[in-house]
């Protein structure tokens, strides 16, 4: 188990490193520059240089803070990160824990992270801060319900909620193309989940600061994205595990496919981000309540007939 | 460039030479203008220039999260006291370029009498890297950052690690 636990923190900081110098890039290259190049070959080093200096930042505690909540507010947000990993399957072998209700342990611990928005926004004493805060959680809300929705009607084909059981049920067809509805409102309401342009609002830069994090400096404001990178890895791998397969594929072994099919997502996902133009909040709102729920439903709906009767 | 005045009583040689280089490599602007020059900080920002090259590309919107301060700008005696706040709420090791001759001096608006303009950011907040021009060009900008990255490492701009 502590095994286990070292190469989850392992995983979870490399990951990270990796994904911000890979945000990074992707940005840079889809604005037509070349993004970071002079730390080490290509920008690679840059994430290293970023994380050190956090490290070296003076922990600014603004004196009007409510101060408990302040200070756990970043280290609650990584916690629950780390348990989802549990039941994640990168291979038929590497799995650390196969609870049979491995999906249902990942979207019970995924809606934590709300939780310690709430406590990083209210503590801060910022308005920015509480602004940020209350968005997300209704943002949270809204789009939690489709994601479990989308979620429930693959769990009915498969009949089980353990994620090996879901990649054996797709042994001769990836249930994205069963579901190509479901996928892409998962794939919607992940990139809504961790708070990810176009559906940034909580932390949107142009009206509310930093949101959230307004207030926090040093390596308390890294926590925060070491956090958001890892839940993108995260909805991503669970997106890989219901729609893609899984570990599955040809030739290479299965650690790598299951890799390379959830960075291709977190690419998606960063390409969303670049592209699009941030949403309004009533139109964030409307769009989850009145478009996402209905279709999930209808999805659900159709997805229960098409079982009973065939 | 300026050498340290004294030694320090206790010396983290090769930790702080380690965090100086990080530190030089990261220098995460405050998004933050407030005249003409900002535009020409925009420019050096985006896709012909991209200081992201140098890792100083990450604007931040709040002023705990950033390490150099680029003041754009002219600055008028009412947006003073904003701008000595937002240094004051910035966290520790921190920088200050003053863009631009209004920044520098007053620039054009400096005369005899006048009552509206502080002439020179260094008579509100410490400076450390003065880049002039009218507005400066963004390669000037640019270089001023890699004046600054010399001027926390205390070594020459080919010797970073490359």
């Amino acid at each position: 188990m502590i095994v286990a636990l070292i190469g989850v923190i392992a995983l979870v900081s490399v990951n990270a490193l990796f994904l911000i110098w890979m945000e990074r890039k992707v940005a840079a290259h889809i604005q037509l520059r070349p993004g970071p190049m002079e730390v080490g070959y290509h920008g690679a080093l840059q994430t290293v240089a970023d994380a050190l200096k956090l490290m070296g930042k003076e922990l600014i505690t603004p004196d009007e803070v409510d101060r408990p909540v302040y200070l756990l507010a970043p280290i609650i947000i990584f916690l629950p990160v780390l348990v989802l990993f549990l039941v994640i399957p990168f291979s038929p072998n590497l799995i650390i824990r196969d609870l049979n209700v491995g999906i249902l342990l990942i979207f019970a611990f995924s809606s934590l992270t709300v939780l310690s928005i709430l406590m990083a926004g209210w503590s801060s004493n910022n308005k920015y801060s509480v602004f940020g805060a209350i968005r997300s959680i209704a943002q949270n809300i809204a789009y939690e319900i489709p994601l479990l929705i989308t979620a429930m009607s693959i769990i009915l084909m498969v009949g089980s909620f353990k994620l090996t059981d879901i990649v054996a049920a797709q042994d001769k067809v990836w249930f994205v193309v069963i579901q190509p509805l479901a996928f892409l409102l998962y794939i919607i309401c992940a990139t809504a989940e961790t708070n990810r342009a176009p559906f940034d609002i909580p932390e949107a830069e142009s009206e509310l600061v930093a949101g959230f994090h307004t207030e926090y400096s040093g390596m308390r404001f890294g926590l925060f994205f070491l956090a958001e990178y890892t839940n993108m890895f995260v909805v991503s791998a669970v997106a890989t595990v219901l729609f893609l397969g899984g570990w599955r594929g040809w030739i290479l072994p299965p650690v790598v496919w299951f890799l390379i099919k959830v960075y291709a997502i977190i690419f998606l996902i960063m390409w969303f981000r670049w592209t699009f133009p941030r949403l309004r909040f009533d139109q964030l709102i409307t769009f989850a309540w009145k478009v996402l729920i209905p279709l999930a439903f209808v999805n659900l709906l159709v997805t229960a007939l098409a079982i009973k009767l065939f | 460039m300026e050498k340290k005045t004294g030694e320090p009583l206790i010396h983290f040689g090769v930790l702080d030479e380690v965090l100086d280089l990080c530190r030089a490599n990261s220098l995460w602007p405050l998004t933050f203008g407030l005249a003409c020059c900002a535009i020409e900080m925009m420019a050096a920002g985006a896709a012909r220039f991209d200081l992201d090259r140098f890792g100083a590309g990450v604007f931040r919107p709040s002023p705990r999260q950033s390490d150099v301060m680029i003041v754009a700008g002219t600055i008028s005696r009412k947006m003073a006291p904003a701008i000595v706040r937002l240094y004051d709420q910035m966290a520790a090791p921190k920088w200050v370029i003053a863009m631009g001759n209004c920044a520098i001096s007053g620039g054009p608006f400096y005369y005899e009498g006048q009552y509206a303009i502080v002439p020179g950011a260094d008579l509100i907040i410490p400076v450390d890297v003065y880049v002039p021009g009218c507005p400066p060009r963004p390669e000037g900008l640019i270089e001023g950052i890699l004046q600054l990255e010399e001027k926390i490492t205390h070594r020459g701009r080919l010797r970073k690690f490359r």
